[in-house]
């Protein structure tokens, strides 16, 4: 089908609900774009022989061949091509950092903005699962049994990638709800839960068993998973252990981590009504931390009610983590960044609830080993910040749990897994991890990407076994 | 899904569960915990390990009914399923090398005394139990622990069976007839803990406590059950459950865990006539 390209400099806008509107409620932010939205941002592709943007994703999707079927309006081409990548389009195409991966070497971004192609993607994903063919082929099975354990991306990207193969994958998760982070971590109003729960339904009729409340290293061992016929095991385990800035006050009521504050909402539901799980919903919040995560807990407190709510960042508006895309829709929800600021004390009250947080302003220095410029106290500048709630997003740890009950599983001195190379093998033998687990707290795409080539180096050493 | 294979009302307010549970009760150890949410929307909530049968496959809770989520699980019967049931979490008790000791439970608190002492019995320590109530009714596991001590002291505070006054008054007797122990082992409300701390402290007696606060996933990952222990932040549910009772920060943990009390109070008055009806006896 002959096209011409649309030269526009700027993406296809994507509709969204109003700032206003959107900070009160938990409904998803960005609407998807629509068939015709969709072929014209697919036509602004100029479907590079070289594919640079190919080689910037972590799972390397074949971007301008899926892209091409958008443009001629084959939805369904450009879903299977999207899938021999990816088994979870309509996530990764909602919360990858497009702009440090693909979108950043696409040609069209050199006189103008990059293809939007994580909003194709997700275009392409929601209009499958609204109007694809629903059933799956089922793989034959090859009678090899591989265990999972962890049912975040990295779980569930080699679940998958290992089902279509033919093994036997179950996958052990220690909530009673499968998705790791996407279930418990990222809200509604970024990634719905049904969305979550259609791209596992699809990985269940692909033949992947489920297996919820178990706790590997608690219930099971991973020396037990092998005496019940499993041949290989994948921890993909997660990042899921809070840290704290070990300031005084943090056990004050009202201070969460960002885990468990986000676990109450998105997991427990905490902010429907009808929920039986509490949430303390402050009026006045501080989130520590400037990453994605920090700015979720920011928003949910926003439409929790807050009046006020702060990002507390001790670096600047240049140096945040998060997605461009995330920091733009906090700014535009009303939530107030308060950069070079650094927290010293969290002030209570006589009942032990927050009433305050104490900070230093800080100043950027030379840079430290990340590259980023080293943030430094400036002298006399501390204050007091009038708040009622403060949460922690300064980052994760590898939980102890597996490690702790596997003989001969190396890690290193941040608890992280130690892995050989690309592979993810561990020390022990068949073995594998990925995602968190190995690289400590990192992104989606980042674990989709380890659990992919784990799944290939699992297939690898069954079949040579 | 975790099927109920026995219920018994030990008292009005409290209800002995034994599920089919076979992974947890091959893995169970006195100190461990669960967590269970009783339907599909309730809470998380934790509750300790009261007993388990590793050849039945099945493990005994013990839960008094203090709010929704407890009123739920009660609401279930022999036959019925409990949503989601997961463990055993925590780290089983150290009760190695322990030849002589006094188990203290304080009310429900005496049902996760209860596998403590029956271990610390099997491994051939003296055993000196002391369980406190509030009144007469509301004793629970009389006989079980006839069984494994060998010595039982009941206390209720207002004397209407065993003896009159606090565990504390039972054990500083104790001490004082010359008992020596090793350890004392309390499980029970945070304030009886807090005394019973501080009267072991005066006379150097070693005291592991058991602490149950709030949490969510029972795993490391909320540090909603944070504590201070010895000037540093401990995680109840991978760090303990038991600490050195001496070095808990007793009162912020009793601020911590009222955090909710209103909203539990809210959801009690919307939904429970029979706590009410509890109450007021």
């Amino acid at each position: 089908m002959e096209y011409s390209r649309n030269m526009d400099a700027k993406k296809t806008p994507m509709p969204c609900q109003e700032p206003n509107v959107r900070n009160k409620n938990f409904g998803e932010v960005a609407l998807g774009y629509t068939e015709e939205m969709a072929i014209n941002e697919a036509r602004r592709c100029l479907n590079c022989k070289n594919k640079p943007c190919k080689t910037k994703c972590p799972v390397g999707i074949d971007i301008p061949a899926f892209i091409s079927a958008v443009a001629v309006g084959d939805f369904e081409a450009a879903y299977l091509e999207l899938t021999k990548y990816t088994a979870l389009p309509a996530v990764c195409g909602r919360v990858c950092p497009q702009e440090v991966q693909c979108e950043s070497v696409c040609v069209r971004g050199i006189k103008g903005e990059a293809v939007g192609i994580g909003r194709l993607e997700r275009f392409v994903a929601d209009w499958y699962r609204k109007n694809g063919k629903k059933e799956v082929l089922k793989p034959i099975s090859n009678g090899k049994k591989v265990a999972v354990i962890g049912s975040g991306p990295a779980g569930l990207t080699t679940a998958g990638d290992l089902a279509k193969k033919g093994y036997e994958v179950t996958v052990f998760e220690a909530l009673h709800l499968a998705g790791g982070v996407l279930a418990y971590g990222i809200p509604e109003f970024r990634l719905p839960k049904d969305i979550v729960k259609a791209e596992i339904k699809t990985l269940e009729d692909l033949g992947v068993q489920i297996c919820t409340n178990t706790v590997i290293g608690k219930t099971l061992t991973i020396d037990e998973l092998m005496e019940m016929g499993y041949e290989a095991v994948f921890i993909g385990s997660g990042a899921g252990l809070p840290r704290f800035m070990g300031i005084k006050g943090e056990s004050l009521n009202g201070v969460y981590s960002a885990n468990e504050f986000l676990t109450r909402i998105n997991l427990m539901k905490a902010y429907q009504p009808e929920s039986k799980t509490p949430v303390h919903r402050g009026k006045k919040v501080a989130v520590v931390g400037g990453g994605n995560v920090a700015m979720d807990a920011a928003r949910c407190a926003k439409r929790l009610g807050a009046d006020e709510v702060y990002i507390v960042y001790r670096r600047s508006m240049n140096e945040l983590p998060a997605r461009v895309e995330e920091v733009e829709h906090a700014e535009e929800e009303g939530i107030i960044f308060k950069t070079l600021v650094n927290p010293t004390e969290i002030i209570g009250d006589e009942n032990g609830y927050v009433k305050g947080l104490k900070a230093v302003k800080m100043e950027l220095g030379e840079p430290d080993e990340s590259g980023r410029r080293r943030p430094v106290v400036l002298e006399g500048s501390e204050f007091e910040l009038e708040v009622d709630s403060v949460i922690m997003s300064i980052g994760t740890s590898p939980n102890p749990l597996i490690r702790s009950t596997t003989p001969g599983l190396e890690t290193n001195k941040w608890g992280c897994l130690v892995v050989r190379d690309e592979s993810g093998l561990t020390s022990r033998e068949a073995v594998y991890a990925g995602g968190d687990a190995v690289s400590g707290a990192a992104t989606v795409i980042l674990a989709m990407g380890a659990g992919k080539n784990a799944a290939a180096a699992i297939d690898e050493y069954l079949k040579n076994k | 899904m975790t099927k109920i294979v026995e219920k018994q009302k030990l008292n009005e307010t409290v209800t002995k569960m034994v599920v089919e549970a076979p992974l947890v009760a091959k893995k169970a150890e006195p100190g461990q915990f669960i967590i269970f949410r009783a339907k599909e929307d309730s809470e998380r909530v934790p509750l300790t390990i009261a007993d388990y049968d590793r050849e039945k496959g099945t493990v005994t809770i013990i839960f008094q009914i203090v709010g929704e989520a407890t009123m739920e699980l009660n609401s279930l019967n022999v036959g019925d399923y409990i949503h989601d049931f997961v463990g055993p979490l925590g780290n089983p008790s150290e009760l190695d090398g322990i030849k002589k000791v006094a188990v203290i439970g304080g009310g429900v608190g005496s049902a996760i005394a209860f596998p403590v002492a029956k271990k610390l019995c099997a491994l051939g320590a003296e055993v000196h139990a002391i369980i406190g109530f509030r009144n007469k009714d509301l004793v629970i596991l009389e006989n079980e622990f006839e069984k494994v001590s060998d010595k039982l002291v009941i206390m209720t505070d207002d004397g209407s069976y065993g003896t009159k006054g606090l565990v504390t008054n039972a054990l500083k007797e104790l001490i004082e007839q010359g008992n020596s122990y090793d350890e004392v082992i309390a499980i029970g409300p945070l304030v009886m803990m807090k005394f019973v701390c501080n009267l072991t402290k005066e006379y150097g007696i070693k005291t592991t406590v058991s602490m149950n606060p709030i949490m969510i996933d029972g795993t490391g990952m909320c540090g909603g059950c944070r504590l201070t222990v010895g000037g540093e932040t401990k995680f109840a549910c991978v760090d303990g459950p038991d600490f050195d009772g001496h070095l808990i920060d007793f009162d912020e943990a009793m601020k911590r865990g009222s955090v909710y009390k209103n909203f539990e109070g809210k959801k009690r008055e919307e939904s429970c006539n029979l706590l009410k009806a509890g109450e007021g006896k």
